[in-house]
Formats: C-alpha cells, structure tokens, sequence
C-alpha cells in the first residue's frame, strides 16, 4: 500500500470538518507501520490523545484520579492548594532558617540541604477538606474527592536538621513558614517534627514541582496537608504552638457539643472507588471495580466492596505492595447483569478502624460544622442504562 | 568471566575488611552542613506574634487610625464595616450566647465570634494582607488595624490603644470554646 499525503492527513480533514483540530488528529498516520516515526527527544510527551488534566476551580486543583492508575500520581497531576499564589523561587537563593529554642541557629541552602544523608518514601498528602460537601450526580471521583495524591518525596529528615541545630530541652513545638505571599504558617509539634517529618526537596524522582513547594517543603505523612508548609523558609522552635490563622480561623472542626477542635492532624481512613463512576456508562458483563484507599494511621489493611448499596460486602483484591500511609489500590470483579445497583466502598486500616458512613459522622460533628477530616463512604449508582452517576446524600 | 567474578568478589572483601569500619559507621553528632545565622537575619524575617504577646514589635494603632487604613485598603473586599464581603466577613458577634457553629452552616466565623486569639488578628494582618501588597503595612497601621477590627467586633473600647502591652490582653468570647485534639485513638470511631 502506498501511504500518500492525503492518507496522513485523513485525521487532519476530518478534525476540522468537527471543528476541532488537536494536534493528536492532525499529525496521526492512518499506518504508522509506512512512515518513520518521532526522533528521540530530549524530555518525553504524553501520548497526544491521552491527556488528563487537573480540575482548576479558583485556588484549588485536583487530581482526576477517575483517568489514573496505580498509586503515583504524576508529578504534574498531583492536587494544589494555594492562598496566594505559587511563588518563583531561585534555588540559589534559596536558604532555610531554623532558630528559636535551640542552641545553634542556623541557615540551610538548598545544597547544604542535599548533602545531609537524604530519604526517599512514598505517602499520600491530603487537603483536610477533601470532600464535594454538596456535590450533585455528575461529580467526577477527582471532583469528589481529588485533594489526595501520592508520590515518591526525597529529603532529609526534620530530625537530622533538629539535630544539627541543637533542640533545647524546653522545646515542645515548632512553627513552619512558608515564602509564598501568604507566609502561610502553621505550629507542629516537636514529637512529630522529630519522629517522620521530612524536608522533601525531591518528587517522583525529581525535583520537586513549584505547585508542591519548589525547592523545599515540609512533609508530614498522614497529617493534613495545609501542615506541610511548601516552600519552606524559616522553622522556628517553641514551647506552645503559634495559634496561626490557619488553625484557629481555618482548619478547626466545630463539634454539636459547642466546642471546636483545633491541631486535628492525622488523616483517617478512606477509600474512593474511581472506576466505575460518573461518567462512565456500563454494558452488563463483567466489570472491575477499581480505587484507591488509604489513611494516615499506616497500612489499609483490607477494603471491601459492595455492589448492592451497602447490604452486603465482599473483601476486594489489594495491589502490592501496601504502602503505610499511601494509596493503596484495590479491584473486585463484579458481573452487572442489568438492573440499577449500588456500588459503595470501605476502608478498614491496621489499627482496624472502619470508615465512618456520612450520617455516623454527621451524627457528632453536627450539619454545620467543617468540611474538614470528613471521611465518609461513598458511592456510584448504576442507573438500569449502565449510566453510573454520585450517590448523592443528604448533608444533615 | 567466572574469574573476573571471583577476583572481584576477592577484592571486595579485602576492602570491607580494611574499611568496614568507615563502610557503616554512626552518622556524626553534626555534620557541620549549613552556616550559623546572625541575630539580623533572623529579626529579618522572624515576624510571628505568640497568644502571649511574644514577638509583637514595637507601635501602636487606635481605632479611629485604623477606620482610615481600612476604608482605604481593606474594604474593597472585606466591605464597608467588614460584614458585606466580598471576601471573608470579619466582623459580627452573633450568636452572642453558646458556641452554636456545628449546628447553624449559615453562621459566618468572624473575628468577633470565632477567632480564639486577638494575637492572631495582628499577625495574619501583617503578613498576608491586603493580598496586592502583602508585607507593605508598617506595624503601626497594622496595631491601628487590628484595633480597627477588634472595636468594630465590640471587643475593645473606641478609645482603646493596641500596642505590645495591650494587645495580648483582648479577652476573645470565643476562647473558652476551643479544644486541643480530642479524638480516640483508632480503631474508635473518630469524629
Ligand atoms: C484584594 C482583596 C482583599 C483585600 C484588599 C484585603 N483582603 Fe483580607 N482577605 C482577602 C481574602 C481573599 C482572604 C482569604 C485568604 C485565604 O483564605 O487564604 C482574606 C482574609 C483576611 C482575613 C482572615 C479572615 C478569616 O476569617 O480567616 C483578615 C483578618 C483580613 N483578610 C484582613 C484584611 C485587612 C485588614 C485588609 C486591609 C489591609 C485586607 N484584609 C485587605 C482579600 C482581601
């Protein structure tokens, strides 16, 4: 067969016949086995017809983890949240501070902070308030619940950096702040900071993404990501926490019994079933039921499955290897024979707590209190057409 | 190739017999990365105010100081008296009894009803507002402020003086209702 210009451009016609030229329909050969492809290139690209984007609304962007598979989330995918703005910063004026109660205050450039013996470790970072409060049927899993996503963070350990520095006894908390144009600040205690707290300068194998703290961060796996100050500049030690804006106005659960809870860090279990959902449309057959779990609390320890709005659950396949507090994928072969049907998944993780349904939740926090830490089970119908929309459920 | 492999295995053990030591050893009690801050740098940035009144600077700032400022700064986004918005609604003290957040969603959290500490009003003002000129308020327009803010809030007297020694003092009604982490440990159900 001889390819000609015209069959190369087959894709291009009929594109603007659709009016839409993307660069996938313009340039794809009917035969890519008749034409040399692409040279080699100096940074890859992503196959031009698979492309999957953050969803952008105001400060927010969240990971579309209903185009996504296994438990990294790619660097450019994973979910932001900031208050004013991601900052340039010039790594070779960067330095980090850290003074206060300790013996030798000190300044970190970015190298000083690459010479330290460095750590690598894959955990999950979660927004506190990850979830579509009011969300109707069409609402996505990234919509729904996009403000986790999971990566490979490299960096030296706070502790290290406590020890070079020299903690006085006295000290029992730190404040982290950040050199965006919020100077976000936030106070973490001393045992966390000294036990898994990282100084993460690196993300999925590279440096880290300006949307995650370009050049260096704070990291606290399991806790609440507003906590793990991006684009760390100064830590200054303590003996009471700071009583920042951000946890006293924000990041604080009101509770039906008139109080408030401030310094709620750690993430608890939850599971998202990201296949499948809206919008997917079913044919009766086999489906795998796909998603992802995790908590901040360690291992996911099992996720179950139910295919008949709650009645019943069956224990779902977990992907190895189970990381502590990162995603951990789950599957369960379901036959839709037809018919509407529920799907709906739990986490249980490897202290045995369970995911809480929304009305266990709502019950103690009352209808107006914070999005924050809610960490409900959730799930899709099956309309009889094989539409699969959000379970929506009543707020209070 | 066998005996390249054992050759090479030859040699590495006679190497990790002669620098075993040095192969795993403790890490030191420093490393000696990094270099020693001045006591300027640090002054330099070290601009965070404690519920205690630790770090508040030198100034000081009335109400009637403060009204000018935010008509000025401030109330294109945070309206008029604070309550019209557009942006977060600072000023409003209902419900004036009982802390009644959990049970009202249309409840706004202002200074005056939810914010725990006056310290906070002071510092969050001078580093992240107003968010076209972050950082560009001098401590005094940030006392006079914060004044503004807590006398529109009833808190404080219209003749009240906010400085290093007065500020730390505001009783604020919604402290009482603020409670550390409280949550069991897992597996209970945690709220
Ligand atoms: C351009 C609009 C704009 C201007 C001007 C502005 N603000 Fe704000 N302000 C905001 C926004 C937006 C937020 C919320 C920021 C966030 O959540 O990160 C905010 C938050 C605040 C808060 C915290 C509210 C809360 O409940 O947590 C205070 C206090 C505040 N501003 C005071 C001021 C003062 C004082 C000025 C004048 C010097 C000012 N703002 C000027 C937009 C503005």
């Amino acid at each position: 067969m001889k390819v000609t210009r015209r069959d190369l451009l087959a894709g291009a016609a009929g594109a603007v016949v659709l009016g839409k030229t993307t660069r996938a329909q313009t340039r794809t050969p009917v035969d890519p086995t008749k034409v040399r492809g692409a040279p080699t290139s100096a940074m890859g690209q992503r196959a031009p017809t698979a492309t999957p984007q953050r969803l952008v609304r105001g400060n927010i962007s969240s990971t579309p983890h209903q185009d996504l598979m296994g438990i990294i989330t790619p660097s450019d995918l994973h979910f932001e949240r900031h208050h004013a703005g991601v900052p340039e910063i010039d790594p070779a004026n960067y330095s980090l501070l850290i003074h206060g109660m300790v013996d030798r205050p000190m300044v970190f450039s970015l190298s000083d902070l690459k010479r330290f013996p460095s750590v690598s470790r894959i955990h999950f970072l979660e927004c506190s308030g990850n979830l579509g409060r009011v969300a109707g049927p069409e609402t996505t899993p990234g919509l729904l619940a996009g403000l986790t996503s999971t990566s490979e963070w490299t960096g030296v350990k706070l502790a290290t950096l406590l020890k070079e520095v020299g903690v006085q006894p006295k000290a029992t908390w730190l404040l982290a702040e950040g050199s965006d144009a919020a100077v976000l600040t936030r106070s973490v205690p001393m045992a966390k900071a000294l036990d898994d707290a990282l100084i993460a300068y690196g993300q999925n194998g590279e440096a880290i993404r300006p949307e995650q703290g370009y050049p260096a961060r704070l990291f606290l796996p399991g806790w609440e990501g507003n906590a793990s100050v991006k684009w760390l500049r100064r830590i200054e030690v303590s003996d009471a926490p700071f009583m920042t804006r951000e946890e006293t106005s924000k990041y604080t659960e009101p509770f039906a019994n008139g109080t408030a809870r401030m310094f709620s860090f750690q993430m608890d279990a939850r599971s998202l079933i990201t296949y499948p959902a809206f919008p997917n449309t079913l044919a009766p057959g086999w489906v795998e039921i796909k998603g992802i779990a995790w908590t901040g609390a360690g291992k996911i320890r099992r996720v179950e499955v139910s295919t008949n709005g709650g009645a019943t659950w069956a224990a779902a396949e977990l992907q190895e290897p189970v990381l502590s507090m990162a995603h951990t994928r789950f599957r369960h072969l379901w036959n839709w024979t037809g018919g509407e049907a529920v799907i709906m998944s739990r986490a249980v993780d490897e202290t045995g707590y369970v995911q809480p349904t929304r009305a266990e939740l709502l019950k103690l926090r009352g209808p107006g209190t914070a999005i924050y830490h809610m960490n409900p089970i959730t799930g899709w119908v099956v309309q009889a057409t094989g539409k699969v929309i959000y379970k929506q459920e009543p707020w209070g | 190739m066998r005996r390249t492999a054992t050759l090479w295995g030859a040699t590495l053990s006679v190497t990790v017999a002669m620098t075993g030591a040095a192969l795993f050893a403790q890490a030191p009690a420093r490393f000696g990365f990094g270099r020693p801050a001045t006591p300027q740098e640090i002054a330099a940035i070290d601009s965070d105010v404690m519920p205690d009144g630790r770090g508040l600077p030198p100034g000081r700032g009335t109400s009637a100081e403060g009204a000018v400022i935010y008509a000025a700064k401030c109330a294109q986004c945070h309206g008029k008296t604070g309550t019209e918005g557009p942006n977060d609604i600072l000023v409003g003290r209902e419900p004036r009894t009982g802390f009644v957040f959990a049970q009202n969603p249309e409840l706004p959290h202002t200074i005056g009803n939810y914010w725990p500490y006056a310290t906070t009003v002071f510092d969050y003002v001078r580093r992240a507002m107003p968010p076209t000129a972050p950082g560009s308020l001098t401590n005094d327009e940030v006392y006079a402020l914060t004044a503004f803010l807590l006398h529109a809030n009833e808190l404080i007297a219209a003749n009240a003086v906010m400085d290093q020694s007065t500020l730390a003092q505001v009783v604020m009604p919604a402290r009482q209702y603020f409670v550390p982490e409280s949550r069991p440990a897992p597996p209970k159900p945690r709220p």
